[in-house]
């Protein structure tokens, strides 16, 4: 069976989010609850979390998390780490038996800053840097693969049901003031780690509900800005979006809302002249980047959350307020589990966004 | 004694019980093939001069007459087929070049029917246009890299000029001159009605279609003619034609018999003279030569219009199309080597250039490899049929497509391929005024408008099922594609994987 990156697996999924916005931090055992209620969204062949704010004492490094099937490999990479970064810990992740999860690589835990000949020339910056070296080890060593690489978050993921992928981690011993989780039902896997998301590329984070038509018109487009879209998955080519239109080209994230969901033309016609230049300038200039199909996505950065429809909501996403925390899921139920008695609960129309950021700078 | 070898290639065969001598069949041939002899109180036929337009069967009141192939067959030879042997007959009468109308008829592969689309089945929803909007607009001229906003979120990137298509289909270039006036305005006032745009061709524009500015482009070929300040400013974008598919490297040459009175106005040219246009701008070399032709009529313009540079698929067009972008075009139109012509020499047509579906494919991917295919638009055309060709086109990366021969059929044209003739008897290419009166604007523009809008209904169909609502996903989204009957190479050109795969 090919493994996945050589050949492209539709999934259905269940998504969560919480985020706490004044920055405190609180265990990961209330999303783990949240996601296992829907349980029958997955099917045990993929689970996953992200959690932002759980590396304080290394808040300046990146933490890359890397998956590995064999010593000589982990060799090999870190040789390829020695020589690009400073490598300030290393360790495998702590983890523990639990009888479904079965299968795991080697999993370990760096935490790392570039060395920093390449930006003191500035040719490219420090997050430029990670990001190449992060896509080469994934593209080039094959058996090895960084599944997180941001600062002060990381991601977890493995193949099993979401809840028992959180008991494997012990995540409830990690705290977060913000926490996304994702439980897969991929038509077809290989059963490979990797594969689980969350995705993430340095900070950004996606937890994604859905199969996307556009996928390869999307693929093609952040492809000729340099990236490589190396698992063929919704969620690596949203994050690389994502990095595209907020990172490189600097676009505030609500315009980058407009395009990947961007309002139909008709709606455009309705608006002011100087609203309608802009809309139609982003639809002219990011026509390949509108995402099409069904999807519920959470992302994750490390200044909040941003959840999102697709324009006509075809994936079912509920978000709900409660004192400075606000919550997103796939169902009403998995948020009502966690919070009895939210100050707000509705269902986002598509193609608007939650958008919940974190009060406070650096926490 | 000189001997001619012709032979018919079309038998007349009329039904005597059914007729009724109404001689509607007389009046209407231009071609002469129908008489009537009141002595004798019978029709004749003569089938040389039949060349299947359908015209007479078309009209005639009992549907009395039936024409066939005729029925004169060669002794059978696989090396020397009739149309060999024919074609030499004709040229060691004359000693001429052999001339050919509309596009190349040859069973080389179709690589469009050889591309089959994918639908939403379970895991993504299909869309239903009937209850959800489809979009198919398309913005056509150049894009900036990314869009630039200030700190309080105002857009500080000026958009360049883009031209606005409700649908990603145009009107090919057809020059008054080719095409009859009529035919012109048919096309002008179907695309006003449907928010496209026609092209005038290479031989200017009546002052009177000015007036359709919004839905033009206005063409800058190699004869120039008509070209003029105030011809440039008479549309919302400007194209150069440096070659067609039909003709690549080769000049455009109208018979003088086609320039009447009005068509020597619009092109600038004496009445009856031949408008030969050269086989090359004379103006342009090299790339750096177009790039000054671009900035000139950007600078004629006021950079108030996209200029677009059309070429026809030839070996090398990936890499004609990323220096043309570089030069400055904002669209890229290229016309494959079944794109229809009215007059154009058989070899040339028959045997230069390439398909579109392979041109186009090579150079989306050039472009995207050089990250540059964002910033421009990229139109094709040659021989597109139906609205799945279309969805197949912009799967493979075009932006919109251009419809010739296609808009001339909902016109009438019965592809009988003598329009080099200027006999046409459905008034489409022909410039005699007895003929060209046979089309009426009123009522054949909108024949035009109702093929385009039922393409559009199977585009939008097309795009609901496989789960998209807008045609922008669908542009490069070769995932939506596979091939059947195809070699490996050829999947590899066109960037698509084998069905079942």
């Amino acid at each position: 069976m090919l493994k996945e990156g050589e050949l492209r697996i539709p999934s259905g999924c269940a998504i969560s989010g919480i985020i706490d916005k004044k920055g405190n931090r609180f265990s990961g055992g209330e999303i783990i609850k949240s996601i296992a209620l829907m349980h029958e969204r997955s099917n045990g062949l993929g689970g996953g979390f992200a959690a932002y704010g759980i590396y304080p004492q290394y808040k300046e490094l990146y933490a890359f998390h890397i998956f590995y099937d064999s010593l000589s490999v982990k060799t090999q990479v870190e040789d390829f780490l020695t020589k690009h970064f400073e490598i300030e810990s290393a360790g495998n992740i702590p983890t523990k038996s639990v009888p479904n999860i079965k299968d795991q690589p080697l999993i370990w835990r760096y935490f790392v800053s570039p060395r920093i000949y390449m930006s003191k020339e500035e040719i490219i910056d420090e997050d430029e840097f990670t990001s190449r070296c992060v896509i080469k080890i994934n593209k080039e060593y094959i058996g090895a693969y960084v599944f997180s690489s941001g600062k002060n978050m990381g991601t977890f993921k493995g193949v099993g049901y979401p809840e028992d992928i959180g008991e494997f981690f012990m995540l409830d011993r990690y705290e977060a003031y913000m926490w996304t989780a994702h439980g897969r039902f991929p038509t077809n896997t290989p059963g490979w780690w990797g594969g689980s998301h969350p995705f993430t590329m340095l900070n950004w984070s996606v937890v994604h509900n859905g199969e996307i038509s556009s996928y390869d018109a999307n693929r093609r487009f952040v492809e000729m800005f340099g990236y490589r879209c190396t698992l063929q998955t919704d969620t690596e080519v949203i994050t690389y979006l994502f990095d595209l239109l907020v990172r490189k080209h600097k676009m505030p994230m609500d315009k980058a809302i407009k395009v990947v969901a961007s309002p139909f033309w008709d709606n455009i016609e309705r608006e002011n002249k100087k609203t309608q230049n802009e809309l139609k300038s982003i639809r002219a200039v990011y026509a390949n980047a509108l995402i099409n199909g069904p999807f519920s996505i959470i992302l994750g950065c490390q200044k909040g959350m941003v959840a999102l429809n697709d324009r006509i909501k075809l994936r079912s996403m509920v978000a709900a307020e409660k004192g400075d925390r606000t919550y997103v899921a796939s169902e009403e139920s998995a948020i009502k589990i966690i919070c009895d008695n939210p100050d707000r609960i509705w269902s986002p129309k598509g193609g608007e966004a939650i958008i919940a950021l974190l009060e406070c700078e650096n926490k | 004694m000189n001997l001619k070898f012709d032979s018919p290639l079309f038998e007349v065969i009329r039904d005597e019980k059914k007729c009724i001598k109404c001689k509607t069949c007389v009046l209407e041939c231009s071609n002469k093939v129908h008489s009537y002899d009141e002595k004798k109180d019978i029709f004749k036929a003569d089938d040389m001069k039949c060349v299947n337009c359908h015209r007479c069967v078309a009209l005639c009141p009992t549907k009395a007459l039936i024409i066939k192939k005729y029925p004169l067959e060669f002794r059978e030879n696989a090396v020397w087929t009739e149309s060999a042997i024919k074609e030499i007959f004709k040229q060691s009468q004359s000693g001429g070049v052999l001339l050919s109308s509309m596009g190349n008829p040859n069973p080389s592969p179709i690589y469009w029917d050889k591309m089959l689309l994918n639908a939403s089945q379970v895991t993504n929803p299909s869309i239903d246009p009937l209850r959800e909007p489809i979009e198919t607009k398309v913005m056509i001229g150049r894009k900036p890299e990314k869009l630039e906003f200030a700190s309080n979120g105002k857009l500080i990137t000026k958009m360049p000029p883009q031209v606005t298509l409700n649908v990603p289909v145009m009107f090919a270039a057809m020059s008054y001159g080719a095409i009859s006036p009529n035919a012109h305005e048919a096309l002008a006032r179907a695309a006003e009605e449907l928010g496209i745009c026609y092209n005038t061709g290479e031989g200017g524009l009546n002052k009177d279609f000015y007036k359709y500015r919004k839905n033009t482009v206005v063409q800058v070929a190699s004869g120039r003619f008509g070209v003029h300040k105030e011809y440039l400013n008479a549309g919302v974008a400007i194209e150069i034609k440096i070659g067609q598919g039909a003709k690549p490297g080769i000049g455009g040459h109208l018979p003088g018999r086609k320039v009447c009175e009005d068509v020597s106005t619009t092109r600038m040219i004496p009445v009856g003279s031949d408008a030969i246009s050269p086989a090359l701008h004379h103006d342009i070399y090299s790339i750096e030569d177009l790039r000054q032709l671009i900035y000139s009529l950007k600078e004629v313009t006021h950079y108030e219009k996209p200029v677009f540079v059309k070429i026809a698929a030839v070996h090398n067009a990936a890499a004609i199309s990323s220096g043309a972008l570089r030069a400055g075009a904002d669209a890229i139109v290229v016309d494959g080597f079944r794109g229809g012509t009215g007059a154009a020499p058989t070899r040339v047509r028959d045997n230069v250039g390439i398909p579109i579906e392979l041109a186009l494919a090579s150079i989306d991917q050039r472009l995207r490899e050089e990250g540059i295919r964002n910033q421009g638009s990229l139109l094709i055309s040659g021989s597109i049929r139906n609205s799945a060709d279309i969805v197949k086109a912009i799967a493979l990366g075009a932006d919109a497509v251009c419809i010739g021969t296609a808009a001339l059929i909902a016109l009438g044209c019965h592809m009988c391929r003598t329009c080099v003739t200027g006999k046409c008897n459905w008034g489409i290419a022909t410039q005699d005024l007895e003929l060209v009166k046979r089309l009426e604007p009123d009522v054949m523009y909108k024949r035009l408008v109702n093929l385009v809008s039922a393409w559009n209904h199977e585009i939008q169909e097309m795009l609901g099922g496989m789960g998209m609502n807008a045609v922008d996903s669908l542009r490069g989204n070769r995932l939506m594609l596979r091939g059947i009957d195809l070699n490996q190479k050829e999947l590899e050109i066109l960037g698509i994987k084998y069905a079942g795969e």
